[in-house]
Order: structure tokens, then sequence, then C-alpha cells
């Protein structure tokens, strides 16, 4: 028993957070804004370089054969600067179930292709103007389109750094996979929601706290206000509290059982509820600020709002906690269950 | 990360279930707040685990322990929930004075105090609060003179739990004159020596659970001071980390009383009001969040970290998801939920009207949001 990362995994994480937070600053937020796209492709090749695509993709097919919660310290990481490019969606959970299907398939060969991922939960698909093909779920099945063969319509969503569309398409013209574990695919996006949501409730209290130590009123700082201070502390103890259970759903995702998936969603759920409060937290303390385009809060705000209605509508992930909770033994010596 | 137990981590598991199985009383005792027979049926129950060498399994095995990790005293504590066994009447002495005397007692101290601790005979209350500081410890009043050898102590303590009936206190006292923080030290004294008197205070479930303690030229020998003198803030704040950071409350008890709110919530969800599921689910998650978190610092403190400001969103954390799971059963039992059950029944009323204590003991929420604005985030003052 042991809670802790290795140096391996702390190193990995830290090269994410550095090339993130050089890259993705709120200038670069601006700009991709004011160009009204959510691709850096000067961005994107220098994740591609630094091995972030492989990442979870089989040491058989080329990729660094890591696990889960490498790529989940890699995907928060990614929240924390609301991240624009698809490299979850593509290299955390579209790359795996592409290489479970077909090992040898030409773009598993290519770090940098993406791979859009399109769950019959999702009534859109992020990206997929800029990938190279889309995993479509039909009746259990994987299908594979590239986007030629398809008709993307544009959706308006809120997340300004977001591209979403809807996918009009024809198993016709798509190439079978055959049956694809949509659930192993789910408790993916789930961890993986959940990492970031951890990263976006981190920034949006830091973001306060920068702005609370400056600001004055009343000839103080708001920052030594205590209902400044309350909001903001319980907005930390939320991401406390979501921090081991992310960590640990990414750990046992591979279990695959009733324990797994629900520690996947409890996960998710944690971890947005806490981005939620704490991007809510955050506009308070900013007061008029907070609810002004300038001040980048809302970029956190309306990316966890995105991230909590895909990949399953928290009802959906609540009931596989409670299918766990009702169907299993419960109490202090299952923390750690598994299925035989 | 690796989330399974080893083979001995296992086998220590059944070793303390086999041994809790064959020794937990059948029938609960008596509250030991409630009267002296339930406290010193308590005490019994103390010498029982001690006969197992169970009293505080980290400790050195020379202090009356078995010289185990965190790991495996959670595993501890995991199978004592789960045995129903008898609340720690001790828990002021094992879990919050013990890991504070290891830290800085002297040899001789945990020689002379640890073994007695670890066994019952001596039985610990926590006498820092006062009339006048409460929050705001840094302002208490009761002095300690030095008289040679021996410190001669004066003051008026309040709210200290099991005090009616413990043999011994930890005590905060200043030197006459110093202010604040400066001149404090952490002392012992016998709650039945001279110069002691005790006053029960009823509790809001009408049990006698925390007593005012007057000291009137109270004689303690210098041996009686934890640490050096002037110290005693710098150890009550080491002290106050185990407390909300880690011991005074395990993840287990939440576990179990999740596990019997699914138990309640399946019984009765025919009858009750359908969107309680929902809450059910959350107290589960609490629980699982709090000993997931538990374990991350249990896995950090053994790789050598030290308990930081963090402890104090334990507190907060554990207490409102203590009264969040309370309320849920309340409302699950909807039209009894006013009914004192019979004797032996899950007492969730009592233990909600408990959990309400929580957000105010060891250091208020409301100081606890403060630390962690202040000392976490780095928030001005
Ligand atoms: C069940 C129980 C058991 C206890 N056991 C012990 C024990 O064994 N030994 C012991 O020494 N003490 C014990 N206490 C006392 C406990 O430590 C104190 O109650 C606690 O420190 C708060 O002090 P107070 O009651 O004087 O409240 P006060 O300090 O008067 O606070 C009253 C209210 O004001 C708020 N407040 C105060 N200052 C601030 C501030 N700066 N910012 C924001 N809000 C503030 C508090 O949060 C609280 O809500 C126990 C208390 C309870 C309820």
């Amino acid at each position: 028993m042991d809670f802790t990362l290795n140096d391996e995994q702390q190193m990995f994480a830290e090269t994410a957070t550095t090339l993130f937070g050089d890259t993705c600053t709120p200038d670069h937020w601006r700009k991709m804004m004011e160009a009204g796209t959510a691709f850096d492709p000067d961005r994107w090749a220098q994740i591609v370089e630094n091995g972030f695509t492989l990442l979870m993709l089989p040491e058989s097919a080329g990729g660094l054969g890591l696990t889960e919660l490498d790529f989940a310290l890699i995907a928060q990481a990614a929240g924390y600067v609301a991240l624009p490019e698809p490299l979850v969606e593509s290299a955390g959970i579209a790359v795996p179930m592409l290489a479970a299907l077909a090992p040898d398939h030409a773009l598993l060969a290519d770090p940098s292709a993406i791979i859009a991922i399109a769950p019959s939960a999702n009534p859109v698909v992020a990206s997929a103007d800029v990938a190279s093909a889309i995993l479509l779920e039909k009746d259990g099945h994987a299908f594979l389109a590239t986007p030629d063969k398809v008709t993307l319509t544009p959706v308006a969503t809120i997340d300004p750094l977001r591209r979403v569309f809807r996918v009009d398409w024809n198993p016709a013209n798509a190439q079978d996979l055959g049956p694809a574990d949509w659930t192993l695919a789910t408790d993916r996006a789930a961890v993986f929601a959940a990492a970031q949501g951890l990263g976006l409730a981190q920034r949006s209290v830091d973001l306060a706290v920068t702005y609370a130590k400056d600001r004055q009123q009343f000839g103080k700082p708001i920052g030594s206000y205590q209902a400044v201070k309350h909001h903001l502390a319980s907005a930390q103890v939320a991401i406390e509290f979501a921090r081991p259970v992310v960590l640990a759903a990414a750990a046992s995702v591979g279990q695959q059982d009733v324990y797994s998936r629900a520690r996947a969603s409890h996960a998710r759920t944690a971890a947005l509820e806490a981005a939620d409060k704490a991007a809510r937290a955050s506009i308070q303390v900013h007061g008029a600020m907070g609810y002004s385009w300038e001040v980048d809060v809302h970029l956190f705000l309306k990316r966890a709002l995105a991230l909590t209605g895909s990949w399953g509508t928290p009802a959906f992930h609540r009931a596989r906690v409670a299918t766990r909770l009702f169907n299993r033994p419960a109490g202090p010596d299952q923390t750690f269950a598994r299925e035989a | 990360m690796d989330l399974s137990y080893t083979p001995e981590q296992q086998t220590f598991r059944a070793e303390v279930r086999h041994w809790l199985e064959a020794h937990v009383p059948a029938h609960p005792l008596e509250h030991f707040d409630a009267t002296r027979a339930g406290f010193e049926a308590h005490r019994q129950w103390e010498a029982t685990l001690k006969s197992g060498d169970w009293g505080m399994v980290t400790w050195p095995k020379e202090y009356g322990g078995r010289g185990l990790d965190l790991i495996q005293w959670l595993i501890f504590e995991e199978e004592y929930y789960r045995a129903g066994a008898p609340g720690r009447v001790n828990q002021n002495g094992v879990f919050l004075l013990g890991p504070t005397l290891m830290e800085f007692g002297t040899h001789e101290q945990k020689q002379r105090f640890l073994p007695p601790m670890a066994s019952g005979e001596e039985i610990w209350a926590q006498a820092w609060s006062e009339p006048q500081a409460g929050s705001d410890l840094a302002g208490v009043r009761a002095t300690a003179m030095r008289d040679g050898d021996d410190y001669v102590l004066n003051g008026h303590k309040i709210w200290s739990s099991r005090a009616v009936f413990a043999d011994w206190a930890f005590g905060l006292f200043r030197e006459p004159g110093s202010e604040r923080h400066k001149g404090m030290s952490l002392i012992f004294f016998k709650l039945d020596q001279p110069g002691v008197t005790r006053n029960p205070i009823r509790k809001i479930n009408g049990h006698v659970g925390f007593a005012e303690i007057f000291l009137e030229d109270v004689r303690v020998p210098a041996f009686n001071r934890l640490g050096d003198e002037g110290q005693g803030w710098h150890i009550c704040m080491a002290t106050a980390g185990f407390e909300r950071g880690l011991m005074l409350r395990s993840p287990a008890r939440y576990q179990v009383a999740a596990a019997a709110l699914a138990d309640l919530w399946q019984a009765r969800k025919d009858t009750a009001d359908p969107v309680l599921e929902a809450d059910v689910v959350r107290a589960f998650m609490n629980a699982e969040a709090y000993a997931l978190n538990i374990y991350q610092t249990a896995s950090r403190l053994i790789a050598g970290a030290k308990i930081g400001p963090e402890a104090s969103t334990n507190k907060i954390f554990w207490s409102e998801m203590d009264i969040h799971l309370h309320q849920t059963a309340l409302a699950i039992l909807g039209t009894e939920a006013e009914l004192l059950p019979p004797a032996g029944q899950h007492d969730w009323l009592d233990d909600y009207i408990f959990a309400l204590a929580g957000p105010i003991y060891a250091g208020s929420n409301e100081i606890q949001r403060n630390i962690i604005a202040e000392r976490m985030l780095g928030l001005p003052r």
C-alpha cells in the first residue's frame, strides 16, 4: 500500500506543467479567441515532441505504454491552463481504444494524428475539424471514419476554447472495427475529466488568491477579509478531497470492475464539483472584474460546465456509484476492494 | 502508487479481526460520558485491549505499543470500527498527547506516561480552553509559577472532555506576566490532587461529557512539563496538527456510518423521499474520499513528510460530512426522526447531536478556514 507518486511520474507532470504554462498564457488565450480558433499547431507540435500523445499507446504499437495515472497527471496540467487542444480526447481515450481494436492501424504510427471520439452519450464531438479520423459509437461497435466521409456541423458552445460539431454519418462509409469497450472509454473519460477538473479548480483558486492580495477596498487588500478567505478556503477543501480520489481512480481503471467504475465516477463527480465551486468562488472574489470577459476566470467555469455534461451526466455517474454501494459490501475494509 | 495491501498487511488485518472477534463485548457498553460505571467499563476495555498489545499500535514496544506504521494503524482502526468495538475513552491520551509525547518528551517522560496511557490505567483529559480563551487560545490566563523543582498552577479551565472522570489532564499555562504566544508551557496535573476542583457540565445530549476545572495552588513537579519552558504554544500546535490532520477521527468511523446509512436507505426506500438516494450516495463518496485522503497522508508521512496546514482541510471535511450523513439518516427516518431509539439500536439521533459539535471543537471551522486561507493560500492576515 503506497499512495505516493514516483519520481518519473512527477517529472513527466512537471514537463507538461512547464510546457503548458509557457505556451498557454492569458495572451495566447486572447489571441486564439480573437482568431476564433481552438487549435494551436505550434503547441500541438510541442505536445507531440514531448511524447504526450504516445503515453497511453502500448509499447508494442510504438507508444510509451504508460498508465492512466501517468496520463491523469498530464490531464491535470491541461486543466490548469484550460488547454484548447484535444490531447485528452485523442491521446487519452481514442488512441488506446483504437490500439485495442486495430493495433496495426496506420494512424497509430503518426504521433501527431488527432483522433476525435464520439460516444453515443455525447451529442457533439470536440475538435473533429482538426482530426485525422473520428471514432464513432454505434450499437456497441466502434466505427472509424475520416472527416471527409462524415458531415460535420459546427455547434456553438459557451466554451470559447472548444470547437464542437454534430456528426452525421453513415456506417457504410466508415470502417467497422467491431465491438469496442465503451465502458472502459467512459472510465478513462471520467478519470481524465476529473483530473482536468482538479487543474481547473486550482487555477480558479490561484487566480482569486493573486487578485485578492492585490485588490484594495476599505484601505486593505480584500484577501484580508474573512468572507473572502472563507470562499477560497472552502474551494480548497473541495480540491483536497477530490485529488486523492482522482489519483486512486486513475490507478485502478485497469481493474475494470464495479469498484473501479464507481471510483472513476466518484472522482469525476467530486473534481468537477470542485471545479465549479472554485470557479464560482473565484468570480465572486473578483467582483465585477470576475464577470468581465477580460479576466480569465470565466474560461475555467465554462470548461467545467462543458466537461460536466460530456461522457455521461452527473446522474449517470451517481448511478454507477450507487450500483457499487448497493450491490457490494461497503465499509472500512472495502476501500480498495476489487472483483475477485 | 500501489493500492493493494501486502501479504503482511493482510495477515495483520486477519490477526486484528480474529482478536477483536474474540474480545469485543457482546453488548454495547454504557457511554463513557454518561456515568462513572460507563467510564470504568471503558477503562476495563482499554485494559483488555492492552492485554492483546493493541493499546496504540504505532508506539514503540518499550512504551506499550507494537512499533507499527501508519498504514497498519489505519488497518487496525478499520477493523476496530468494523467490529463495533467500544469508543476509546482515552483518545485524548493515545491519539493526541501520545504522539506529542513521542515527539517532544524525554525518555523518562515516555517511560513514565506512555505505558499506563496505553493500558487505560491513566486516562487523560485535555485542559486548554478557558472561559476567556476559546478560539483565541493564546489568551489563556492560567498560570504556572516556578518554585524550585515544582510548578504551582492556578486558573480556570473549561470544556475539558472526559475530565469529570479522568485521572490526568494536560494543560496550557503561562508564566505570570507573559503575553500571548510567549511564556506558555504544557504541563500535566492529576485531576484528583489537592487544589483541583472539577464541575461537570452537561452537553446538549444530557451527558456530563465535559467539565470545568478550577486550579488553586496546585503543586506539580517540573518533570510534568512537556518540552522546554515557554515552548507550550509550539507543542500545542503540533498536537493540534495531529488532532486535525490524522488521528482524532479515523476514516473507518465514517465508512461504518455510511454503510449503515446505505442499509437504512435500502430498508426504508419504499416509503422515504426518493431524492434522498443522492444524499446516501454522496455520504458514501464523502467517507471514501476522506479515507483516500488519509491513506495519502499516511503514505506521505511514512515517506518523511510532516503534517502542515492542510490538516485544517481534514477537520472541515470530516465535521461537515458527519453532519450531512446524519442529517440524511434523520431525513430517511422522517416522522420517526425525533423518537429516541430502543436500547441497542443504532442511535442516529445521538450521533447527529454529537456531529453538531464537530465544527466547534479541535479549533472551530471558521478558524480552520482562516488557517487554510492564510497558511495554505497565502492570503494576508
Ligand atoms: C464537544 C466539545 C468538546 C470539547 N473538548 C475540549 C477539551 O477536551 N479540551 C479543551 O481544552 N477544549 C475543549 N472544547 C472547547 C473547544 O476547543 C472550544 O469550544 C473551541 O476552541 C471554540 O472556543 P469557544 O467555545 O470559546 O468559542 P469562541 O472562540 O467564543 O467562538 C464562538 C464563535 O465565534 C467564532 N469565532 C471566534 N473567533 C473567530 C475569528 N477570529 N474568526 C472567525 N470566527 C471566529 C467561532 O468560530 C465560533 O463560531 C470542546 C468543545 C466541544 C464543543
